[in-house]
């Protein structure tokens, strides 16, 4: 094996390797060698992004990926510096993080659980990464949680949305900056019963998982709070592809409004079917029939096409907002990549920026150090306003966007206008309503 | 009572997506015999020649708008279709809008041509090989045909619509007598079944009443004292392969307003195909028309919410339970041939 | 040795040796360098290389003995992986009982499916066990969401019972360990720029693969191996002579079966987690890719095709932009870019095309699957040293 002249990385991995001799062979455990998992002892160190890069989400990771690439640049102190400029904490300086040079791998989620944490643990036993970051399910980011928690690294969860992720299944080395279910239904029902009416019938088909099912319940809570009727709610499975035999008989029941709680393929199918069969177009109960999707995202939008026009639902943040953050944010993302960036690209920048920055202020990438400095954190300028990372359960506040389909986009990109932008009083909840257990932050050592 | 036509409707357009699709494996999987798994990257292609003849038909010059602006501030750059510029506005987009109906035409001989470059350059060669070994070689194909409209088109399903004047339902209750916008059933699914069940008579008028089919079908039951006559089977073999493609292409054509396309549609049908082809028994045409519409009408009406409150997650497994069902009443499937791939 | 002949002896001793020295043999390339991301030795991947042999060694009694093809067989796999997440949740985080449990759940399971599958052969056969397995990972997935933790899966957690175990220290997560050796401590050994590191759960799960590996050569040499044989052949004639085939079939299927929950129990003694994806159809299509790309029939190929699959599936997917442009950048700028874009469709998240085209490059040219190809060099190798005559280990087709 005299193959080490081969090298062109010019930068040698330290860590652990360049405390052993040449001569001596030396053997010791890894937990007795660092104060916690991964510990970075050379000049630079590297995160984690695990996104889905093949399957039906692939598109949604790679404008992740995108996202992290960007974020990076930017630690490191490359590129117009992005939203470090408008955040409030001020403790990165752009030269990586705790002077150390960031670098990241990469892999495969494949919307797997199995794969996820497969992709997850390479990064972690291999390439050292001391953080992991990304996804775009919540399967996947409950797994790669738990995962993270076992083998004490920090967990910044990508695009998930259930409300267990920081609700049932919460870890204490897990955190989620994007929204769930419960906020999608608080955020929406006001906006819904302000534009529809407080008589309303609503018919819900309801992915038949555990995300569907905590939206489902989020929405109907709301809704009905608000004076609505839900007529029926059915279950359909997820590998369905054509929901004419869901949809078909909507009319018949009564209802006056069709609540799709179904994400990615699901949710294109099932509203083009929907439109399809002139739902729309129908007047029930002498009001105009309508349909709601609680949780919109740019790409789906851009996948069901005209479909979208008219139509209610909720996201974690749009390029359209114009403060400052956001500004700065689509600047530099389309500056670089030429399209606007998507929700998902934005919670996964923001996540990668809030992790350099808790370890900036904690002094230290241990994983109790950070979350000690990210629990119930203020934060402000990242494009959702001032924000809160809850201690109790690790989720954020903040505002949440009400969107509707825009009846005529100037481009491909441009097919949400925001509707309203919910304040976080509104979709604000009390951490144990969720059950599950935080436990304690586990640094590996 | 309202519930129950309904979901007879929507069971016979499901079920014509089924047949068609189950109808071109079962020409190759049935009768030549090779465990085709890239038949559902056909009807993906199928699909992607819908998506492209709409992209080529879109092909695009910009011109800056300076009235309005993009998302970065900069004045707005628009597309403008050639088809717009060469034959006018309202010529152009109506061009355009018919892009669907169109792709028939550019799909047939697009798919009979990969069809044929399939069968010539790898299946051939896979005839005396070992299931094992078929199964193998084209899920790779299918793997890698996919792989390549993935890395041109994107993960994202693409939207692409019917005609506007396809859009809509026909309401079919008000014919019969109901209430009105009780019984309703979107015209592009009409016109998908009248299509399938085009497709389907054709392909049975084709192998049934032609000299060409006749000697197809004596090939199928055996083929070489087919070829001891003297008759070149092998080429006549080949373009039934064609056939099939054409057939799994043009259901996808068809299909691509009805669920935006993406890449990995094929995969989601592979499965379902072949449950299909087996249900309906191995070596049968008329069975596999069959089982198409009859899973069809069932998996509709295991999801009605009436009997989901009874057998909750039925319509979960639905299509497996009653496969399991047949093939253990029925040894093999609905009108299976004796002998036909069971060993 | 061990009622074993020469030549199965010595493959024995040889995959023995392969997997003990795995740690060494996967990470050829010191840290660090450019070639470092083709190491695979590191305890995940090590951990599924050995399970997914066990996975495929299981799918191959079936398969390659009786011609039976399954295309159900992740069911079992994942009905394993339940009851041991189980096991740990209820009873110990021990991983004993969970991994004896698991066979037991999954071999009364496959009884159960092997029984009535069984009615048919060929093609029949096949979708009657894709339709079990379907359905178990439709409701798995679904309607059991409270037995199975649906679309989040189950892992440990703190207050679960566990009536065996000792309460956790304060903080403390629940680890999967065998008599308080924690499946996921390593050592590592660091010698010049290489690091290799040697995973408690690794050699427990290799241990139990040899176990595996050995069991199946005694079945294939045995003569109810023969009997098996005689079905695939022609069972027709088998009938003839008097003999009923259906039970050696059922006591294959159920073997097998069990072989895949013992690679399930395994799968949550390493990383304890269960998803219902387990039980997709692709992941029993993967067990049969596996065998045939590793050559079905013979004892070491579906091994070899597991270790094939995963590593692409590990290794492949994990190469970046970022990195061909380090290996190329001692390239002039121009020619860098060019084969950066040539190879970056192959990579990162184009894995599947190269997935694809391996797949097929194999079954065109290697019909008998990498074990041919590993003939073909031995004999490559023979002919040129004629004088040493070494039987080539690796090749032992059953047939």
């Amino acid at each position: 094996m005299s193959k080490t002249n081969l090298t062109r990385r010019g930068v040698l991995k330290t860590g652990a390797v360049a405390g052993a001799g040449f001569a001596a062979p030396t053997i010791f455990t890894a937990q007795s060698a660092a104060a916690f998992t991964n510990e970075p002892t050379g000049s630079s160190v590297t995160l984690g992004f695990n996104v889905p890069q093949t399957g039906p989400y692939a598109d949604e990771g790679a404008d992740e990926l995108r996202a992290y690439e960007l974020a990076v640049e930017h630690l490191n102190g490359g590129g117009d510096g992005g939203l470090m400029n408008t955040f409030s904490s001020k403790a990165l300086q752009g030269n990586g993080i705790l002077g150390k040079k960031v670098e990241y791998v990469t892999g495969d989620t494949q919307t797997k659980s199995d794969a996820a944490r497969a992709s997850a643990r390479s990064m972690i036993e291999k390439d050292g990464a001391v953080m992991i970051t990304g996804g775009s399910s919540s399967g996947v980011a409950v797994a790669v949680q738990a995962l993270c928690q076992e083998a004490g690294v920090i967990f910044m969860a990508g695009l998930t949305h259930s409300n267990d992720t920081t609700g049932k299944d919460k870890k204490a080395n897990g955190f989620r900056h994007f929204f769930n279910s419960y906020m999608s239904g608080a955020a929406l029902a006001p906006i819904l019963a302000n534009n529809y009416g407080t008589d309303r019938k609503a018919y819900h088909l309801t992915a038949d998982y555990n995300w569907g099912y905590t939206t489902e319940e989020a929405v109907r809570t709301s809704t009905e709070a608000m004076g609505w009727e839900t007529v029926a709610a059915v279950k359909t499975p997820l590998t369905q592809t054509d929901f004419s035999s869901y949809i078909a008989p909507v009319l018949q029941s009564g209802a006056d409004v069709l609540v799709l709680n179904h994400y990615g393929g699901n949710m294109v199918n099932s509203l083009t079917n929907a439109v399809q069969f002139g739902l729309r177009d129908k007047l029930v109960n002498n009001k105009n029939f309508e349909i709601v999707v609680p949780l919109y995202s740019r790409l789906m939008a851009k996948g069901a096409g005209a479909n979208v026009k008219g139509i209610f639902g909720s996201t974690n943040w749009h390029w359209s907002l114009q403060d400052e953050g956001s500004k700065a944010f689509v600047k530099s993302f389309g500056t670089k990549y030429g399209f606007p960036p998507s929700q998902a690209a934005h919670t996964c920048y923001v996540q990668a920026l809030l992790y350099a920055d808790a370890v900036e202020r904690a002094g230290s990438f241990n994983p109790c150090a950070v979350g000690e400095a990210l629990k119930d954190f203020q934060f402000d300028g990242m494009g959702n306003g001032p924000t809160l990372y809850r201690g109790e359960d690790h989720q954020c506040f903040k505002d949440v966007l009400v969107v509707k389909g825009k009846e005529n986009p100037t481009s491909e990109f441009d097919l949400l206008e925001i509707v309203e932008v919910t304040p976080v009083e509104q979709v604000t909840y009390d951490a144990s309503i969720f059950g599950g257990e935080l436990g304690s932050c586990n640094p590996g050592a | 009572m309202e519930a129950i036509i309904l979901q007879i409707l929507n069971g016979l357009d499901k079920g014509s997506a089924y047949a068609l699709i189950a109808l071109g494996l079962t020409l190759i999987f049935g009768t030549l015999g090779v465990v085709n798994f890239a038949h559902g990257a056909l009807f993906m292609i199928g699909a992607f020649c819908a998506v492209t003849l709409s992209r080529i038909l879109t092909l695009s010059h910009t011109i800056v708008d300076d009235t309005q602006t993009d998302f970065l501030g900069n004045p707005l750059k628009v597309d403008v279709p050639y088809v717009m510029d060469w034959f006018g506005e309202a010529t152009g987009s109506a061009i355009i809008d018919w892009a669907v109906p169109l792709s028939i035409l550019f799909a047939i001989p697009v798919m009979i041509a990969i069809g044929v470059i399939m069968e010539r350059g790898l299946i051939k060669h896979f005839y005396k090989r070992p299931h094992a070994d078929q199964i193998l070689v084209t899920f790779g194909l299918a793997i890698v045909l996919q792989e390549i409209i993935k890395y041109y088109y994107g993960a994202n399903p693409i939207p692409t619509p019917a005609p506007a004047a396809f859009k809509g339902s026909f309401d079919f209750g008000a014919m019969l007598g109901f209430d009105p916008n009780i019984i309703i059933y979107p015209y592009w699914r009409i016109i998908y079944f009248a299509f399938a069940a085009v497709i389907i008579g054709a392909v049975f008028a084709f192998l049934q009443f032609t000299t060409f089919g006749m000697v197809v079908r004596a090939g199928m039951a055996d083929r070489e004292t087919v070829q001891l006559l003297g008759i070149n089977i092998d080429r006549r073999f080949t373009l039934m392969f064609g056939i099939a493609a054409a057939v799994a292409g043009l259901a996808g054509v068809m299909y691509t307003p009805i669920n935006s396309p993406n890449y990995h549609m094929g995969m989601d049908f592979l499965v379902l195909s072949f449950v299909v082809v087996v249900v309906g028994g191995m070596g049968s045409l008329p069975g596999a028309v069959a089982a198409g519409f009859l899973l069809g009408i069932l998996e509709s009406f295991a999801s009605m919410r009436e009997v989901l409150a009874v057998l909750p997650g039925l319509n979960q497994i639905i299509i497996y339970l009653v496969a399991i069902i047949i093939l253990l009443t029925r040894p093999r499937g609905l009108m299976g041939r004796k002998g036909v791939m069971e060993e | 040795m061990f009622g074993l002949d020469k030549k199965d002896t010595r493959l024995l001793i040889l995959v023995a040796i392969l997997v003990a020295l795995a740690p060494f043999l996967l990470n050829p390339f010191p840290e660090g360098s450019a070639m470092a991301q083709f190491n695979a030795g590191y305890p995940d991947l090590m951990q599924r290389f050995v399970i997914f042999g066990i996975f495929a060694i299981g799918f191959n009694i079936l398969f390659g003995l009786t011609g039976y093809l399954s295309f159900g067989h992740a069911a079992f796999l994942g009905v394993g992986s339940y009851a041991a997440i189980w096991m740990m949740k209820l009873l110990t985080m021990n991983v004993i009982p969970a991994i004896f449990v698991s066979v037991i759940v999954a071999g009364i399971f496959s009884l159960a499916v092997g029984w009535i599958s069984l009615r048919r052969s060929g093609i029949y056969f096949s979708i009657l066990t894709l339709a079990f397995a379907q359905m178990s990972y439709s409701l798995a997935y679904s309607v059991l969401t409270p037995i199975t933790g649906g679309e989040t899966g189950l892992q440990p957690k703190v207050n679960d019972p566990r009536v065996l175990d000792g309460a956790l220290a304060e903080g403390a997560t629940p680890k999967a360990n065998l008599f308080g050796l924690e499946m996921g401590s390593s050592f590592e050994w660091s010698v010049g720029g290489w690091l290799f590191t040697f995973n408690a759960g690794y050699y427990l799960a290799a241990v139990v693969m040899l176990i595996a590996f050995y069991m199946s050569i005694r079945i294939f040499r045995s003569p109810f191996g023969m009997m098996l044989r005689a079905v695939k052949s022609n069972q027709q004639r088998l009938n003839y002579t008097g003999l009923n085939a259906k039970p050696y079939t059922l006591a294959a299927f159920v073997i097998s079966g069990m072989y895949a929950g013992l690679a399930g129990g395994l799968m949550v003694a390493m990383d304890t987690q269960v998803g219902a994806e387990r039980m997709f159809w692709t992941a029993s299509g993967e067990v049969v890719l596996m065998s045939i790309l590793g050559g079905v029939g013979t004892l070491i190929g579906p091994v070899l095709g597991a270790g094939a699959i995963k590593y692409m599936e590990n290794i492949l997917s994990k190469i970046n932009k970022e990195i061909l442009h380090q290996w190329f950048a001692f390239m002039p700028d121009g020619i860098e870019d060019i084969l950066v874009s040539l190879v970056y469709p192959f990579i990162g998240k184009g894995w599947h095309l190269t997935l694809g085209i391996i797949f097929m490059l194999v079954v065109i040219f290697l019909p008998g699957g990498l074990v041919e190809g590993g003939q073909r060099v031995a004999r490559l190798f023979k002919r040129k040293k004629p004088a040493e005559d070494g039987p080539d280990g690796k090749t032992t087709p059953a047939e």
